[in-house]
């Protein structure tokens, strides 16, 4: 069982911050792996685990910090890591970034085939969920996307997918691109021995010219959007806060009343 | 195809047969931009439902009867991309299914994308899309070249009957539908949470782990204000509701106009999915409660306490 997972590296905004009973927790350096893309490397090892045979292997595309999110694949058991970095990727859109992604997959699965490409269902910076739809595309293999199960066999891989109106099920030939949702499963906690491997094992750097991809097809220049503007959410004005003292909920309907909410 | 003038497309979401209401929304911001045309996919439309996209502008009803072959985005992208070659700008309703919809139909059309977007306009001939993005702490706003699709979030609009409504005439379309690799073996329908969909309530009332399990009071008040019962993570984990009322970055986005978070501690995770609403409330034990940072009314106190005493409250002064 051949699988790759392909990570995003998400930098710690303030936004990104998490709470644990209350207090901020942040992560120690700054930025890691997309969490959501630790249910696509749990999945991998599960299934190469299973299959008693196979490899892991863990590819980013991004500028110099990105390599934060493959090392953290390591840490979790991948067994290699590509990290595509070359300025002209810089202000791709998300059919630029499967472009890219695509080319890095083709580059392993023409020396040693692959049988699934796993990828998380959304980054959590932006949002998108689009990527493993256009990578799917632009790969031209099977698409299984928002996996809350996954089976594979024969061949074969088959997913159940939640959508709002009915529970699919879905199957398709291998090689395919999967998304799986954080519903699939738990993802383990990196063990200190690969913690330790982790920070020497070699991480394969490419850039478009290793991949045969022209500089001038992806990139800000390539994009089909562009972003023309964007500013901080004003805080709430007039924020009001009481404290329950017996006459809490009065203050409350008086407070949707005044505005028209209730 | 295409007696419209700047023909502005909008894609059909349907609920149980009928039109959406993030659909009627959507034909409304079309009509600020050009000539709204509708895009149905899937069985021949009835005669209420064209009337009511006719009513809300649309001038045309393009029908591609691929049945349930709508349920694979590739052959949907096709089926739209063969019903909207003279339309600049495509409008749908942002869902996790349409996000897969347009992606393929961008790469077959080479069109530009933004999802959830908030609103859209043209600008020197440009459409220009605005969203919050980065758990709703951004404003952005994005050009998109050329050819463009935008996925715009419910409730970001107020739907409007158009002032001069006319009869949208219907246009059937033939495609032809690529094979796809994948089988759909089983559809198994979820049962629909009673009254307005999450995503698309005008309020939406949540329990957190706070409730205990309790969703009685929290009920109680979304169906005074006419909303929907939301949920954290936690609690669907728990199994005190079903997961279709989560809200949250991995469950349903919602934007209504108010928000009543209760017993919820406002994890980012959390607060992506709901920190555009309009008005946000909290109602939380612990006055460090994240949830606080973002609402506009905050009662520090325990919901069992509060609750029953602002519902009372409320029909008070309904009666009065
Ligand atoms: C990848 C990933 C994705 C996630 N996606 C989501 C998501 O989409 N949506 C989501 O909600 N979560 C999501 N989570 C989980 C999220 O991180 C939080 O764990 C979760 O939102 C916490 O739920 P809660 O607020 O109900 O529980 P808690 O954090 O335990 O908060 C309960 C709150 O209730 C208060 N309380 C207790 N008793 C009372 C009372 N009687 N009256 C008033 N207040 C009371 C407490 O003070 C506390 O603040 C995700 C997590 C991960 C890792
Ligand atoms: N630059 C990238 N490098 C590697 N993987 C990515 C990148 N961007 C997106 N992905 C993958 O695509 C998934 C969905 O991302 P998105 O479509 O951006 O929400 C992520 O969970 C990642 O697995």
């Amino acid at each position: 069982m051949r699988i790759l997972v392909t990570v995003k590296f998400t930098p710690d905004l303030q936004s990104q911050r998490s709470f644990t009973d209350g207090t901020v927790t942040r992560t120690a350096d700054d930025g890691s792996m997309n969490e959501l893309d630790e249910n696509a490397v749990e999945a991998a090892l599960q299934l190469v685990e299973a299959a008693g045979e196979g490899e892991v292997y863990a590819l980013t595309v991004g500028g110099a910090d990105a390599v934060a999110a493959v090392r953290k694949a390591l840490q979790l058991g991948a067994n290699h890591a590509i990290h595509v970095n070359d300025d002209a990727v810089a202000g791709s859109d998300v059919f630029g970034t499967a472009a890219v992604l695509a080319a890095a997959i083709r580059k392993v699965h023409d020396e040693n085939p692959l049988d699934l490409v796993i990828t998380g269902m959304a980054a959590l910076d932006g949002l998108t969920s689009m990527l493993p739809t256009a990578l799917a595309a632009e790969l031209d293999w099977s698409q299984l996307t928002l996996a809350s199960s996954l089976e594979v066999g024969d061949g074969n891989a088959t997913i159940v997918r939640h959508l709002p109106d009915a529970h699919e099920t879905v199957t398709a030939p291998l090689p395919a691109v999967v998304s799986v949702t954080d519903e699939l499963n738990k993802p383990r906690y990196p063990n200190f021995k690969l913690i330790m491997a982790a920070r020497k094992a070699e991480v394969m750097q490419w850039s478009l010219a290793d991949l045969g991809v022209d500089a001038a097809s992806v990139g800000a220049g390539a994009s089909r959007t562009t972003v023309v503007d964007a500013s901080p959410r004003p805080p709430r004005a007039h924020q009001q806060i009481v404290t329950d003292t017996g006459n809490g909920g009065n203050a409350l309907a008086a407070f949707l009343i005044e505005k028209g909410l209730a | 195809m295409s007696t419209a003038d700047n023909p502005i497309a909008v894609l059909v979401e349907l609920r149980d047969g009928a039109v959406a209401r993030p659909t009627l929304e959507a034909l409304t911001l079309a009509r600020s931009l050009g000539t709204p045309v509708a895009v149905w996919l899937g069985t021949e439309p009835d005669a209420d439902a064209v009337a009511q996209l006719g009513e809300f502008g649309a001038a045309e009803v393009r029908v591609a009867a691929i049945g349930a072959e709508a349920r694979y985005p590739a052959k949907a992208g096709a089926a739209i991309a063969a019903a909207t070659e003279d339309a600049s700008l495509l409008l749908v309703v942002s869902t996790f299914l349409n996000k897969e919809i347009v992606t393929r139909l961008a790469v077959t059309t080479g069109a530009g994308v933004v999802v959830d977007a908030a609103g859209v306009e043209f600008v020197d001939g440009e459409v220009e899309a605005f969203q919050t993005v980065f758990a709703a702490t951004w404003n952005v706003r994005t050009r998109i070249a050329g050819k463009a699709i935008v996925g715009v979030r419910p409730n970001t609009t107020t739907a409007s009957a158009a002032e001069a409504p006319g009869a949208a005439s219907i246009v059937p379309i033939s495609v032809q539908l690529p094979a796809t690799r994948e089988t759909v073996t089983a559809v198994e329908p979820v049962a629909q949470i009673e009254g307005v969909p999450l995503a698309e309530a005008p309020v939406v009332v949540s329990g957190g782990r706070g409730t205990g399990g309790d969703y009685a009071l929290v009920t109680e008040l979304a169906e005074l204000l006419g909303g929907a019962v939301g949920a954290s993570r936690d609690a669907t984990d728990e199994g005190w509701i079903s997961h279709e009322h989560m809200v949250g970055q991995t469950g349903t986005t919602v934007t209504p106009a108010l928000y009543v978070a209760c017993g919820i501690s406002g994890a980012v995770h959390h607060r992506g999915g709901m920190q555009a609403s309009g008005t946000i409330v909290a109602i939380n034990m612990d006055p460090d409660a994240p949830i606080f940072e973002i609402c506009d009314f905050g009662v520090v106190g325990s919901l069992f306490d509060v609750l029953p005493q602002a519902i009372e409250a409320v029909k008070a002064h309904r009666g009065a």
